[in-house]
């Protein structure tokens, strides 16, 4: 690994990979760094089926194909780089890795996505893999005969019900607001699955129990009135939060902490890009994640065009 | 059968061995599933620098994943990966589910000594 590259990107998945694709094929050096594994959010999805011209596909697979084809034009992708510091402020930026590797650069592109969000309260963290889960398809059949919460009003949280349903006993839906966000075609199906009952306008105080879960503790946002729901197991999708925390104080970022960009995925930083889910925008997905590692790139390579001007 | 770089443990016979000849091992028991794959790159990427530990996974649903299924200290887990570290042939730590770097690397140094 070189130390100075003309493009330098933060994050592996659909967004950096593409910008890697683009950057590289533009004869540029372009290193792309990630933090885990090759991929992001995309290596979670068992089936990807809205990826235009792929009819189906795993998740696991997509990614592979996009870092070997962003590595053929000769960018540079390292997985597991733990980045431990960045700094973005001058015309030359870097980029420390926690071995203390130093690499400099004169354009950045912000692509480092976002995690599921977590609820913070009591227990959540001790029943993490004993009965809390963030996978349907993978712990869904730990639960078959037993009852279940899903905590989250949206697609995936209705999504997922549905599919859990063929496992758990029952299934309750337990939902911060009196209404969902999820699509009608969602919300229907499952209002139309005799195993899925609804707890609408509740705050998730507590996961409770010994030495496995055994009940969800919420609260009537209204009333105050407390119930407890007597399950096995829960599977949280309240959604994600953008993975920013690394440029805070660097970058303008919004109240939700999502970097704040123009038209041409321009931060407020001069030579900083974001592309993809860590940004401020309305749908996250890998095509639209994909749209803005193009958009990012060419924009960085415009901004390296204008400098040697 | 999984795909992955690390070496797989496929017989208790195997598994025995595996324990017998190494002081620190850690086992990584799944599929080649969502939350399975992530912690599977993890032990790859940390094989280098952690020469004193020996990384093998197992499937979940082969006969073999029993040996970690019945194992007292997974009872109660229901979140895949089973991920089960041993010293001396003993075990030390388990996890249940999706493991970050930062997680496995917390375990690895605790029970086994830092890496390079
Ligand atoms: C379970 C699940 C199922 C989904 N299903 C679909 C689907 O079917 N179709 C679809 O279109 N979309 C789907 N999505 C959404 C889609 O995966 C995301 O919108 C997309 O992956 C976002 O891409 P991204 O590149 O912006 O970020 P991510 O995919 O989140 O990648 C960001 C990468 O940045 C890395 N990183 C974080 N911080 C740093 C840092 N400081 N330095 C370096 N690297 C860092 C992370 O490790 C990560 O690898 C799904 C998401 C999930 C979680």
């Amino acid at each position: 690994m070189s130390t100075d590259y003309d493009i330098v990107i933060l994050g592996a998945g659909p967004a950096g990979l593409t910008a890697g694709i683009y950057a590289a094929r533009a004869r540029r050096s372009v290193l792309v760094l990630d933090n885990g594994s090759v991929g992001g959010q995309m290596v979670l999805t068992e089936k990807v089926a809205n990826y235009p011209g792929v009819t189906e596909t795993s998740g696991r697979e997509l990614s592979q194909v996009m870092a070997q084809q962003a590595r053929s034009f000769g960018c540079e992708v390292k997985a597991f780089a733990r980045v431990a510091e960045v700094d973005l402020t001058g015309d030359v930026k870097a980029v420390t890795l926690k071995n203390g590797t130093r690499v400099t650069t004169k354009a950045v592109i912000i692509a480092s996505g976002g995690v599921p969000r977590k609820l913070g309260v009591e227990g959540e963290e001790r029943f993490v893999g004993q009965g809390i889960s963030f996978c349907a398809t993978c712990d869904g059949e730990f639960f078959t005969g037993r009852p279940i919460a899903v905590i989250g009003g949206g697609n995936s949280a209705l999504e997922e019900s549905v599919s859990l349903s063929k496992y758990a006993s029952r299934v309750t839906v337990i939902h911060e607001f009196d209404h969902f966000q999820a699509e009608a075609w969602a919300v229907a199906e499952a209002r139309a699955n005799d195993k899925i009952s609804f707890l609408m306008n509740q705050r998730v105080l507590a996961f409770t129990g010994q030495s496995g879960l055994a009940a969800v503790r919420s609260a009537d946002k209204e009333t105050g009135a407390v119930t407890e729901t007597l399950v096995d197991g829960c599977f949280v999708f309240i959604g994600y939060v953008p993975n920013s925390g690394a440029f805070e104080g660097q970058v303008k970022l919004n109240e939700r902490g999502e970097v704040v960009t123009d038209e041409e995925l321009r931060t407020s930083l001069p030579g900083v890009f974001a592309a993809g889910d860590v940004r401020h925008k309305r749908v996250r997905q890998i095509t639209t994640a994909v749209a803005d590692g193009t958009v990012a790139a060419l924009s960085a390579l415009e901004y390296l065009n204008e400098l040697a001007a | 059968m999984l795909q992955t770089g690390l070496e797989h443990i496929e017989s208790e016979q195997a598994f025995k061995d595996t324990l017998a000849d190494n002081e620190n091992v850690m086992v990584c028991c799944g599929r080649m599933g969502p939350m399975c794959l992530p912690v599977y790159d993890i032990m790859e990427a940390l094989t280098p620098d952690y020469p004193h530990v020996a990384f093998r996974d197992m499937a979940f649903d082969e006969p073999v994943g029993r040996v970690i299924r019945s194992l007292p200290e997974t009872r109660g887990f229901m979140g895949l990966p089973f991920t089960v570290y041993f010293k001396n042939g003993k075990v030390v730590a388990a996890t249940s589910g999706i493991q970050t770097m930062e997680q496995v690397t917390a375990v690895l140094d605790e029970k086994f000594g830092a890496g390079r």
